[in-house]
């Protein structure tokens, strides 16, 4: 457990924070740049003492004002990996994965080779530091965290210097990292898409506070998370499993509950577990069944809480074993009589999966 | 070929020089460091304190040198008991004066070498294991190299010049105190006395311009070795 409490006041900024995090696993720190996510891992790594609090990462307590605790930076035990590589420019990408090593006691015998080929750092390691590209860059600073034998991994918006194909590049470790190597990571971000790609637990962040902490399916599916739903691709994650594929056709079949979904085929085989975001503007409800109608997916639910918008919009949260969000006109809402408890229909259209949502690689014992 | 006075005062020069930049270092490395990077009562103070010599002429700081340091001032009296040390009129005294008219320039340097650094990288280092004192010496020194080395070339250029505060504080003995402009001005002032201060122009050039293309190298290897150029 990863025990965060702390009041800090920085110019006309003040945070006050207070959030319990798993001690495994992925946490997804997301808001808005300037909710105070970066003072956040700051403080946390110690870079920042806070005006008081408390910070206690399982058993170790880095920081208590109250008993007179602040446990210096490089006592910490805490990989950082900031939104700029920050590596030493007059050291080799070689002695800058040592750095942390050589100061730490390593993180064991042949974890040096292990990190290198984690993050395929092979072909880099003798190459000056001015030499790489952005996304080798950042590689090379979360291989010289890891190597570092952190207790905790926080990584600051990694991915935000780096254009898209960068990203693509450094994503895919991020996620064999978060699976492998069991160390717990709080990833900050602003992007809803890494969030959804890498953690498990989500916190969401506003004005210097926390204003939801949970699994991340559970804050998902919250209406009243502003930072989460005031912005058009504001939907809630689904957990399924792949239950087969019919190839003429291009789609394939999941299965969460008793319900069935037709999507866009995917890679994944039969039987995995695999996690979707449903848009909610890609919902829509019917009191009935659609009889002859291109929608595929009609999902039988109740309804369990209608949520207006000051945009004449209302978010209508529909329980169908796992929460879906639809997004629909007040005018609409009006004609459906909608309220709490009734039995309807939400429609999703399968070809809203492919085009928008990201699919979690590894979701595989999360759940 | 320099007449064995020649060398003298050329060998001289080089000591009192060397001495001078090597003596100053450590105290303008960590007072560039405090005042680069601490706030503190009586910053603004000490800053000014230590470019007086840049401002004053030399012969001031000569004068003070001989009033407090002087075989009878407090502090050569104190410096005579205690540790054995004489500054008047000794080569090591005509070394403190060097340091202290060169020491502004050396300190500028490294303070704003200090400034240019990233402390984020100092940060990271710190995050990685290493405490305030180790990521000075393995991240901020090596980044700061050039800045130092380019201080060290002013002081010892301001130094191998240095005429007033010397010649004040330590007065031109021949073979003790009297560096290559304290030669050349003891020359011009005797009758027939052009000859020999030609050669020792000549001499001082010549050190200048080795010294310069030296620096001028090691300069550019100090540069790409913090840029991490190969």
């Amino acid at each position: 457990m990863i025990d965060i409490a702390f009041a800090h006041r920085q110019g006309g900024f003040s945070l006050d924070v207070r959030m319990q995090l798993p001690g495994s696993g992925v946490t997804g720190l997301f808001g808005t740049s300037g909710a105070g996510k970066s003072t956040v891992a700051d403080v946390i790594a110690g870079l920042i003492r806070p005006d008081d609090g408390r910070i206690a990462v399982g058993e170790t307590v880095l920081f208590d004002r109250a008993r007179g605790v602040a446990v210096a930076p490089e006592r910490r035990r805490i990989g950082y990996v900031f939104q700029e590589a920050r590596l030493f420019p007059h050291m080799n990408v070689r002695t800058n994965l040592r750095f942390g090593a050589r100061r730490r006691g390593g993180a064991g015998p042949g974890a040096f080779d292990q990190v290198v080929g984690l993050l395929g750092l092979e072909p880099l390691l003798d190459r000056r530091t001015r030499h790489l590209s952005g996304g080798e860059a950042q590689r090379v600073a979360i291989g010289r965290a890891l190597l570092s034998d952190p207790e905790l991994l926080i990584m600051d918006e990694p991915l935000s210097s780096l254009d898209q194909q960068r990203r693509d590049d450094v994503l895919p470790h991020l996620e064999s990292l978060a699976a492998d190597t069991g160390i717990p990571m709080i990833y900050i971000t602003h992007s809803i898409e890494e969030i959804i790609r890498l953690a498990d637990h989500l916190a969401v962040m506003a004005n210097g506070a926390v204003i939801a902490c949970g699994p991340i399916q559970d804050v998902m599916a919250r209406p009243d998370v502003p930072v989460l739903n005031d912005r058009r691709d504001a939907g809630t994650l689904l957990q399924t499993t792949v239950a087969g594929h019919f190839d003429e056709d291009h789609l394939s079949a999941l299965r969460f509950g008793e319900h069935t979904l037709l999507v866009p085929r995917t890679e994944r085989a039969k039987g995995s577990p695999l996690a979707l975001r449903i848009l909610a503007r890609d919902v829509s409800l019917a009191l009935e069944p659609p009889q002859r109608s291109s929608v595929m997916n009609v999902l039988p639910g109740q309804v369990q809480g209608i949520h207006a918008r000051g945009d004449g919009h209302v978010d209508v949260s529909v329980d169908t074993g796992q929460i879906i969000r639809a997004r629909i006109t007040r005018r609409s809402a009006d004609d459906l009589s909608l309220r709490v408890g009734l039995h309807l229909y939400a429609l999703v259209k399968s070809v809203a999966f492919a085009e928008r949502d990201a699919f979690r690689r590894h979701a595989e014992g999360d759940h | 070929m320099p007449t064995p006075a020649e060398t003298e005062a050329l060998l001289l020069s080089l000591r009192v020089a060397v001495w001078s930049v090597l003596g100053s270092l450590p105290a303008a490395i960590a007072i560039a460091w405090l005042l680069a990077r601490t706030r503190f009562p009586g910053h603004a103070l000490l800053n000014g304190l230590l470019h007086i010599p840049l401002v004053v002429p030399p012969v001031v700081i000569g004068y003070l040198l001989l009033v407090f340091l002087g075989r009878r001032g407090p502090g050569g009296v104190f410096l005579e008991n205690v540790f054995g040390v004489t500054l008047g009129f000794t080569w090591q005294g005509a070394a403190v004066a060097s340091a202290i008219v060169a020491f502004p320039l050396m300190l500028r340097a490294i303070r704003q070498s200090i400034e240019a650094v990233d402390r984020r990288l100092e940060q990271a280092a710190r995050t990685l294991g290493a405490g305030s004192a180790n990521a000075f010496c393995t991240v901020t020194l090596p980044l700061i190299a050039p800045g130092v080395f380019a201080g060290m070339v002013l002081s010892f250029a301001r130094s191998l010049g240095e005429f007033g505060a010397t010649i004040t504080f330590v007065s031109s003995i021949p073979g003790e105190t009297r560096t290559l402009p304290l030669a050349l001005y003891a020359a011009t002032q005797v009758p027939g006395g052009e000859p020999q201060a030609t050669r020792l122009v000549i001499i001082s050039v010549a050190l200048a311009m080795i010294a310069l293309v030296g620096s001028e190298w090691l300069a550019r290897r100090t540069r790409h070795y913090a840029s991490g150029e190969p």
